[in-house]
């Protein structure tokens, strides 16, 4: 069964475009990685499957229930890390998080002493008194403390230090190897790369490529940098290069297609360096937004 | 309902109730240590009243008030007590969910397992509890200072009882129009001068209603239909009028909830 499954989700707000015809599935166990940039749609599908808002047609269900029908039940399992926190301000960290428990069938105390030693927490602060990253650290540990099933993360570490974005992207491994399934949204496709087993690309609230990482890495196209004497732009002008660039001695481009043809070409120049590899998702992801 | 989200209401509420009361609790107490004044020289205060003019008289409804008798009295007093009400029912009412979003912390509470139908019972029944100590202090004021000070002069107490009663009709009018207007705005910045507004605007509707004579603005505001100078002349309410109030108040309240499941939460950033 797929723990997320969404089906020509569609959302307007009056006549301004959310989302359009979305459709995707995760399984259980996943970690989905959404990326695309601020406005392409990912809070809005985020927000939509958290009943925060209501689609203008087509459905979507978690753990194989309607998100219109069955909200209150779903989000007995679920956790979400919005991009902004904002909580209430008078109250303490602890107070919060005790506020935030008491909405689950659990007996939390523990784990909320676990996660916050973890993230470094002060449980008697004032959350006025919190910086923005200490702030996200209270998200952190309140979108975990009930043992969600599925997590929802909407651009998690902005905000966070990189040593607590390690900290944080272990704490996301280890959830997922306990059987949590992870809804990862965000514009650095760095982390991403980093994390998930599989990624959707949104442009201007359309899908437009969902597939493996590994997929995505290996069949599309193959990062060439070569060095040698004499190189000419002339020797690459043939069917699937693109982006190429000279530098000194040098040309870089990406190719799609049969590699043995570059081989080829290239066995007929002095090489003095070469490497073939897979380009990072930062570069297919440009592809995808010329 | 959930007890979680009503005692977390009812806690954050609690320093602007304890305010209200204690100031209504002074208010009348003060109102009522000039009663004996007022009682003793009836005569002259009224001489002294006739001459203002009769608009203005009538726009603070002191023609129809004998300030010489304990309800009479009262009645004066009560008028700035509903004012007072009509603002702590109204703000209540327009910050009831619109806090959540101003506030940015929709996105906290609605995304924990309770249905939009179970917050909004939740914080319901912990506004109307607020209100309801407000209320009580409010009564407990009016006997005590009877007690004190009616200077031996005799009332009804069913009367009394009638027009502390119409109190709670006034708190839940202001209360849910607050909490069904917003919810038809898109979103409410600041809670404070919604709740002023909707309470002088329909307090200074009422004394427009004097001055105009045949204009039936009254009948739009709460001031009017339960108007204490009615209440104690017919020892009843006017019962048309009551009506209309306990209508505005369900309709007031089934939209809310109809607005309020179908809302969609408006992203922080």
């Amino acid at each position: 069964m797929s723990i997320i499954e969404v089906n020509n989700l569609t959302k307007y707000y009056g006549k301004s475009r959310g989302i359009v015809d979305v459709s995707f599935a995760e399984e259980e166990g996943e970690i989905f990685g959404f990326i695309g940039p601020n406005g392409a749609g990912k809070s809005t599908t985020i927000r939509l499957l958290l009943s925060l808002i209501h689609p203008t047609s087509g459905s979507a269900k978690v753990f194989g229930k309607d998100v219109t029908t069955h909200g209150s039940e779903i989000r007995r399992d679920i956790g979400y890390l919005p991009s902004e926190v904002y909580y209430y301000e008078g109250m303490k960290v602890k107070d919060l998080l005790k506020y935030s428990a008491s909405f689950f069938d659990c007996d939390c105390t523990q784990r909320i002493k676990e996660l916050s030693d973890i993230m470094e927490l002060e449980m008697n602060r004032r959350i006025s008194d919190l910086s923005y990253g200490n702030k996200k650290k209270v998200g952190i540990v309140q979108g975990l403390l009930h043992s969600p099933k599925l997590l929802f993360l909407d651009e998690p570490t902005a905000g966070l230090d990189p040593l607590m974005q390690r900290k944080f992207f272990d704490m996301i491994r280890q959830e997922n190897a306990r059987g949590v399934t992870v809804f990862f949204s965000s514009h650095i496709l760095g982390e991403v790369q980093r994390l998930c087993n599989r990624v959707g690309i949104i442009r201007e609230g359309k899908i437009v490529e969902i597939s493996d990482i590994r997929t995505l890495q290996q069949n599309n196209y193959k990062k060439v940098n070569v060095t040698a004497e004499g190189l000419s732009p002339a020797i690459f002008d043939f069917p699937g290069v693109t982006n190429l660039q000279t530098e000194d001695s040098a040309m870089h481009f990406f190719f799609k297609g049969d590699i043995n043809l570059v081989l080829q070409k290239i066995s007929s120049v002095q090489v003095t360096d070469l490497t073939i590899e897979e380009p990072t998702l930062e570069e297919i992801f440009m592809h995808y937004y010329e | 309902m959930s007890a979680n989200i009503y005692t977390h209401e009812f806690r954050a509420r609690l320093k602007s109730v304890i305010i209200w009361s204690l100031s209504l609790a002074f208010l009348i107490l003060f109102f009522f240590s000039l009663f004996p004044v007022f009682s003793d020289q009836a005569a002259v205060m009224n001489e002294f009243l006739a001459r203002y003019p009769a608009e203005l008289r009538a726009a603070f409804g002191l023609d129809k008030m004998d300030l010489a008798t304990v309800l009479g009295f009262f009645s004066f007093t009560l008028v700035f007590v509903e004012l007072c009400l009509a603002i702590q029912a109204g703000n209540y009412g327009f910050g009831l969910v619109s806090i959540e979003e101003s506030e940015l912390t929709a996105d906290f509470l609605l995304s924990k397992p309770v249905s939009r139908t179970q917050i909004l019972t939740s914080k319901l029944l912990a506004a109307v509890s607020s209100l309801l100590i407000t209320e009580l202090v409010v009564w407990a004021s009016a006997f005590v200072g009877i007690l004190l000070f009616r200077s031996g002069h005799d009332y009804s107490t069913s009367t009394l009882i009638l027009l502390l009663l119409s109190l709670l009709v006034f708190q839940l009018v202001f209360m849910s129009i607050g909490l069904v207007v917003s919810l038809l705005v898109r979103r409410l910045r600041s809670v404070t001068p919604y709740g002023l507004g909707l309470a002088f605007g329909a307090y200074v509707l009422n004394g427009f209603s004097g001055v105009f004579g045949d204009v039936k603005l009254e009948l739009l505001t709460p001031f009017k239909h339960l108007d204490p100078s009615f209440i104690i002349l017919h020892a009843s309410y006017d019962t048309p009028l009551l009506f209309l109030d306990l209508a505005v108040i369900v309709v007031a309240l089934v939209a809310s909830y109809w607005l309020y499941t179908r809302r969609d939460i408006p992203a922080v950033s």
